[in-house]
């Protein structure tokens, strides 16, 4: 009895949009109907023309996710640690890092996105700044580069990476590593062998927390933002379908299709991290 | 330390005024303190007193404020923990809790190349007759099991120097007795020096080849198991290590041989080379073990001559058995409580609580402490709350200890 509130919640407001996504992905066009006409149908091809028609963008939008994630594990760990363990003694420094940390929160998603626009437009300072000192082709640009859009995808992430491994490695006992210390493990042997598999679980939902919307995003990849029609993502792809093109059923099919690649991975990689093995 | 092969023999460990300073507290005070090599230390003092931050800063999990550490005749003052021939046992057990305990015990050979890791660890933990939950992780183990792996993952490693903080704490007196035969073999074995934490007076009497007594942050006496329970110094050991009767008074009389106090208007004796304080007000004692209770007033003319003392006449307020032995308590008219403790050769106690008795001993037996009357006073009451806080455990150590 208890569960019946989220089992309502869950039909409301996940089954039923996954539903109505499911038949639009099978809808066909009505004959000689407007634009964004479409009836119900049983078109597999729309899976098939999407995934085709789109399977650069499949690929890059992986890529990218991949390569924004382990970004921000790098940075996020020594990070986490840190504020975790290293400053464990200040809980003062403590909230004033985390409060740093998750202060980008504060304003909107696209403004900060195109703050780093700015910064880094062919007429930003970056770019003019790196042209005066001859470090960057007079012809050369950042934004509109796969480098611009992973940085966007890693810097607009680096919370949802932070935060888990923050609440990990702040429980973990010290004691462990004084353990390991002890018995002849160097620093990075101790890192290494103690620490990073005491903190397994962190790693885990930092990164899925990562992975998972940077494959679907399409703001940092957008030609608006900090992306161009060369870095285009999947999630680019769905949106123009829906919003531009209308073409509701190509776009519900991508949109499936990123869904079911994305759960494919991940019950791939939590095996693989053997979450059940940590305590 | 050569990688691949075990320490050949213990190295010394030598503390040279350490101090440690936590902030706002002073834990360790000018520790000065020598370990030969190859020897069995025991560590004792109360809860909070020190000893596992001493560990600690010989481990090198904790930076003296001042002072140096030399171990082998190296000083490793600022070399890391895990570049030290020392490990743990630590009074947390801190094994890992994402490695199965034969990977906790393989995990120093490792570290160090040995050769055949598993092998070794097996070994240990068969040592600790625990090799047929080697698969297990530590979190499915009892507390006991956990602190034997522990003790297996320290020992494995032979160590030059060996730290046991409390290792055998969580065990059966069995159990306990057992691992004790085996860290002495072990110890014995290859020379190995140990520095052991304990609270259990008996195993450190039985085990250890020194014995020091910790009381907030020093050394108060350090000793021999005999000579530091013989002759206690302070107030805190004598009550501290067992239970003593100390009695302060006046220094009335004094010969190269012996000392007479006054106390309460009856004169004790005690040999001179027993007494560090030889002039005005003293702080004598004598061990509850060493007194026989007299139920008739010995014959005043044969005290001095058959060399004993005596005091009486009291009452007898309290008599509780304990097994072995019966501990009297008599209230003595102007000296105090006197405790006995009497074997238990006949069934039941020999006298009941309201008896008139006396009760003597021979002059061998008493000593002398360094302590002021006042630090006497202070140490003995400190020694109480300590016990009283260990609970069944200096109890039970106090009656079974040299009955
Ligand atoms: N990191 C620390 N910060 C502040 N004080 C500390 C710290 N570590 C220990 N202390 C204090 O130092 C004193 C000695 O602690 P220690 O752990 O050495 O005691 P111990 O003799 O091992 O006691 P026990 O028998 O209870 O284990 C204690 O009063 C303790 O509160
Ligand atoms: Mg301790």
């Amino acid at each position: 009895m208890l569960l019946l509130p989220g089992i309502l919640y869950l039909l409301l407001f996940f089954i039923t949009p996954l539903i109505s996504l499911v038949f639009t992905s099978f809808q066909q066009p009505v004959i000689n109907g407007d634009i964004g006409q479409y009836s119900a149908g049983f078109q597999w091809q729309n899976y098939t023309d999407s995934v085709m028609q789109y399977l650069p963008l499949i690929l890059r939008a992986f890529g990218y996710a991949l390569l924004a994630t382990v970004l921000a594990l790098v940075v996020s760990y020594p990070l986490a640690y840190f504020i975790g363990v290293k400053v464990r003694g200040y809980p003062l420094v403590q909230s004033l890092l985390l409060t740093l940390v998750i202060a980008p929160f504060f304003i909107s998603f696209l403004l900060r996105t195109l703050a780093w626009k700015q910064i880094m437009s062919d007429e930003g300072p970056l770019v003019v700044g790196l042209k005066a000192l001859s470090l960057f082709p007079n012809d050369g640009h950042i934004t509109g580069t796969p480098f611009a859009v992973i940085f966007g995808l890693t810097y607009n992430f680096i919370p949802f990476m932070t935060l888990p491994l923050y609440a990990v490695l702040e429980r973990m006992d010290v004691r462990y590593i004084e353990a390991g210390n002890d018995l002849y493990a160097s620093p990075f042997t101790t890192f290494r062998t103690i620490t990073v598999p005491l903190s397994m679980p962190g790693i885990v939902s930092g990164t899925l927390l990562t992975f998972i919307p940077a494959a679907g995003d399409y703001i940092n990849a957008s030609g608006d933002f900090l992306g161009s029609a060369q870095t285009s993502m999947v999630g680019n792809a769905i949106e123009s379908n829906f919003l531009v093109t209308q073409n509701y059923p190509v776009a519900a099919a991508l949109s499936i299709v990123l869904m079911a690649v994305i759960l494919i991975i991940v019950g791939f990689y939590v095996r693989r991290a053997g979450t059940e093995d940590l305590v | 330390m050569a990688a691949g092969t075990f320490a050949e023999k213990g190295a010394d460990l030598e503390l040279v005024g350490i101090t440690k300073t936590f902030p706002g507290f002073t834990a360790i005070r000018s520790l000065d303190l020598f370990i030969p090599a190859g020897s069995f230390f025991a560590l004792l003092g109360p809860s909070g007193c020190g000893k596992t931050t001493t560990l600690r800063l010989v481990a090198g999990l904790e930076e003296p404020t001042a002072g140096r550490i030399v171990i082998g005749g190296r000083d490793v003052t600022s070399t890391k923990s895990f570049q030290r021939p020392v490990n743990t046992v630590f009074q947390s057990y801190a094994l890992f809790p994402h490695m199965s305990v034969l990977e906790n015990v393989a995990f120093g050979l490792r570290r160090r190349g040995i050769a055949a890791p598993l092998d070794k660890a097996h070994e240990a933990l068969r040592l600790v007759e625990l090799d047929h939950l080697a698969a297990r992780r530590p979190g499915q183990l009892s507390g006991g099991q956990q602190q034997r792996v522990a003790l297996a993952r320290a020992v494995v490693n032979r160590p030059a120097l060996l730290l046991l903080d409390e290792p055998l704490g969580a065990l059966d007196l069995k159990l306990r007795r057992q691992m004790q035969l085996e860290l002495k073999d072990i110890q014995t074995e290859v020379g190995l020096t140990f520095l052991h934490v304990t609270h259990d007076q008996e195993e450190a009497m039985t085990m250890a080849d020194t014995i020091a007594v910790m009381n907030k942050g020093e050394i108060e006496q350090m000793g021999a198991p005999e000579e530091l329970y013989e002759l206690p110094r302070t107030a805190f050991v004598a009550n501290f290590l067992g239970q003593s009767n100390l009695f302060t008074g006046e220094v009335v009389g004094s010969t190269p041989d012996a000392l007479t106090v006054a106390v309460g208007g009856q004169r004790l004796v005690i040999p001179s080379q027993r007494a560090p304080r030889r002039t005005g007000t003293v702080t004598v004692g004598v061990r509850p073990e060493k007194l026989l209770l007299l139920t008739s007033e010995p014959d005043a003319g044969s005290v001095t001559a058959s060399g004993t003392n005596t005091l009486g006449p009291g009452r007898v307020i309290d008599v509780s058995f304990s097994g072995v032995s019966t501990q009297y308590t008599i209230s003595v008219p102007g000296v105090g409580d006197v405790i006995v403790f009497a074997q238990n050769m006949v069934f039941g106690p020999v006298v009941h609580v309201g008896a008139e008795v006396w009760v003597s001993w021979n002059v061998e037996h008493g000593f002398g402490l360094e302590d002021s009357p006042e630090e006497a006073a202070a140490g003995a009451a400190e020694a109480a709350a300590a016990a009283g806080a260990d609970g069944d455990v200096a109890t039970s150590a106090l009656t079974t200890v040299r009955g």
